[in-house]
């Protein structure tokens, strides 16, 4: 094992692909010369080369659209969206078309194609780029929607949406590039499709993903320390979603809390609520609490964007309130 | 061009003349649903376009996609099965009269977004140029598809990177019911290509011949490395937009006007001067086809309905989860 950050993993898991793989090849705004906004393909392009490093124009349904044939046709391509906010500009592609494709055509039609996009709130770029849309692009069938909260698991998704042959909306959280965690050493793949606990407890499950996460270790961590145990259930992907590991948890805890980073209306924990109520409803002690960001559109200002979005402490509350 | 190509550009034409006529009929009896947007008056255009192209040649195109899927090799039966939903039509049934494709044939489909396939289109060219294929991406669209932004999306992507394409704008004169004198900044489609330094050119789409030379240049020239091209074909639908076409936006003295000058017609014409057919020849021909989509309608009807589990087949490749998110 080693210690590094999401970043790294991210960057690992791209490299180490495009190392195995020659039909595999990036492409997006600024990956290239610049080396990524985010700096996860620093380096890139030296190593790769430019055809396999693709710098783009500002052209969001170019890139998704682009990626789609090229996967048609063979590729395996890796599109980076600047973030996730600039998804609307592509719907279309990703939604309507990529998701579409294989069933439409009657199955005749692959798409090997990783969409990577990294979002959250919380770095004062006020409303339109500080979103966490990422439970819309999980209402599509078609499209699979992985979205980690760990370097281990980040890197170990990553290989799996590219070695995939279906197209993965791979949803990072940019504020947590930086965030450590330990990595197994050398080629390892994590299946699409598996929630994981992240923290054993048998007194509430509490369900999240993607940044989150840490929000909600640290949470159960504080509430340890107080005899509370959380059950701490990573979904790591949206669709398809492990919904298994999530119920046979309740059942055990009878107590759910769900933390997500989006707003909270027709959200990740509005969808993983009713189905425990639908599957575990016998099981239910007290009313399943959600933790989101507040149905505003963030602020620039940092007090008031801080306000808005959800905080470990707000994920401590609410789990006091299902033991109530 | 030998005799036989000929009768073989004459036997796609009046193959899909009868194939619309036919799927006119079956709409209006309720036996093909949602939407159907016929090729009638514009035969020549797709049938030029295919008839030059190699077998590492891509087509893609919109939804008006019937003509090319004759042109691309589909039978006439597997055509009529999609068209009535069954799932020996080349989508299985999926994808109904706008999303028809065969891959195999190197056919793309069908598209029923307004422009969204321009920048696939790009892609599929994209691959051809990494993987060094000697193949060109012949992609069709409206006239109407040149004033959304996918389109300039994805000629300025191809521009860009030199990719292998033949952007094709079939110019019909209306958008549903829009000219481009109401709805593009230049009536003159072909002007668009000049924004985006390609070389560009026009044909009369009604004539076949005509324009299968043009996309012959072409596809040599881009296959030879020039990057994008651009050709402007002027044709003319005869009948309405979709089967629920109030026409309003045109007079019947228009459409008399291009129909009586019609791609069938002017070909026959030409083929009966020239001595290419005789009369006899030419109504062996029809007959021939004639029979083909009759048994084509036959086929269709006969072929079994999809199965239920069919509902959660194709959602994804990799299949570990059906239906359920």
């Amino acid at each position: 094992m080693s210690m590094i950050t999401m970043r790294e993993a991210i960057s690992q898991a791209l490299w180490e692909e495009m190392e195995r793989d020659e039909k595999i090849f990036i492409l997006g705004e600024e990956v290239g010369v610049w080396g990524g906004t985010y700096a996860v393909t620093k380096g890139f392009l030296d190593h790769f080369g430019a055809e396999r490093v693709r710098d783009t124009p500002i052209a969001e349904s170019a890139i998704v659209g682009a990626a789609i044939g090229a996967a048609l046709a063979g590729m395996r391509p890796v599109a980076e969206l600047m973030t996730i906010n600039f998804a609307f500009v592509a719907m279309d592609h990703i939604v309507n078309q990529a998701a579409k494709m294989h069933y439409m055509f009657g199955g005749q039609m692959k798409l090997p194609l990783v969409i990577r996009a990294p979002g959250g709130g919380g770095r004062q770029l006020a409303a339109t780029h500080s979103q966490t849309p990422d439970a819309i692009f999980a209402h599509f069938p078609g499209l699979k929607v992985v979205a980690p909260g760990t370097p281990e698991d980040a890197k170990g998704l990553l290989k799996a949406s590219i070695r995939s042959d279906d197209p993965v909306l791979f949803i990072e959280n940019a504020t947590i590039y930086q965030q450590r965690g330990e990595v197994p050493e050398g080629d390892y793949v994590i299946p699409i499709g598996e929630s994981k606990i992240q923290r054993e407890g048998r007194h509430v499950t509490l369900v999240t993903y993607s940044k989150m996460v840490q929000y909600s270790l640290q949470a159960a961590e504080k509430l340890a320390q107080e005899g509370i145990e959380v059950e701490v259930i990573d979904l790591r992907s949206l669709r398809p979603l492990d919904m298994q590991p999530v119920i046979a948890s309740f059942k055990r805890t009878n107590r759910a809390v769900i933390a997500e980073e989006g707003w909270l209306s027709f959200g990740v924990g509005a969808e993983v609520a009713a189905r425990l109520y639908q599957e575990a409803f016998d099981y239910v002690d007290a009313p399943i609490r959600r933790v989101a960001q507040k149905e505003v559109p963030l602020p620039y200002n940092r007090r008031l964007e801080q306000l808005a979005l959800p905080q470990v402490e707000d994920i401590i509350q609410a789990v006091r309130e299902v033991l109530k | 061009m030998e005799k036989k190509e000929y009768l073989e550009l004459y036997r796609q034409m009046i193959t899909i003349r009868r194939l619309e006529e036919t799927a006119a009929e079956l709409y209006q009896k309720g036996e093909i649903g949602g939407f159907l947007h016929l090729y009638i008056g514009q035969e020549a255009v797709s049938t030029g376009i295919l008839a030059t192209r190699q077998p590492q040649d891509r087509v893609i195109t919109a939804y008006r996609d019937h003509g090319v899927a004759i042109n691309a090799g589909i039978l006439v039966r597997n055509v009529m099965a999609e068209l009535l939903g069954k799932t020996t039509g080349c989508s299985q049934g999926k994808g109904g009269s706008m999303h028809m494709a065969d891959v195999d044939k190197n056919y793309w489909g069908g598209h029923a977004i307004v422009g969204a396939h321009i920048p696939i289109a790009t892609g599929l060219a994209l691959a051809d140029q990494m993987e060094k294929r000697a193949a060109v991406t012949i992609c069709m669209f409206g006239e109407g598809a040149t004033n959304i932004g996918f389109f300039h999306e994805g000629v300025n992507l191809a521009k860009t990177w030199n990719l292998p394409v033949l952007w094709v704008c079939e110019n019909n004169r209306y958008g549903m019911g829009t000219s481009p004198e109401r709805a593009s900044a230049v009536s003159a489609i072909i002007q668009k290509a000049c924004g985006y330094g390609m070389p560009a050119y026009d044909v009369d789409g009604m004539d076949v011949l005509a324009v299968k030379d043009i996309v012959a240049e072409r596809l040599e020239e881009i296959r030879a490395g020039s990057g994008p091209q651009f050709l402007e074909i002027c044709t003319y639908r005869f009948r309405g937009h979709s089967m629920g076409d109030p026409e309003k936006y045109r007079s019947p003295d228009e459409v008399k006007k291009f129909v009586e000058n019609g791609p069938i017609d002017r070909f026959q014409k030409y083929l009966l001067e020239q001595g290419l057919c005789g009369q006899a020849e030419m109504d062996q021909i029809m007959q021939k086809v004639e029979e083909e989509i009759e048994q084509g309608v036959k086929f269709a009807r006969e072929s079994p309905e999809p199965e239920d589990a069919a509902l959660f087949e194709h959602i994804y490749v990799d299949d570990n989860q059906r239906g359920e998110a």
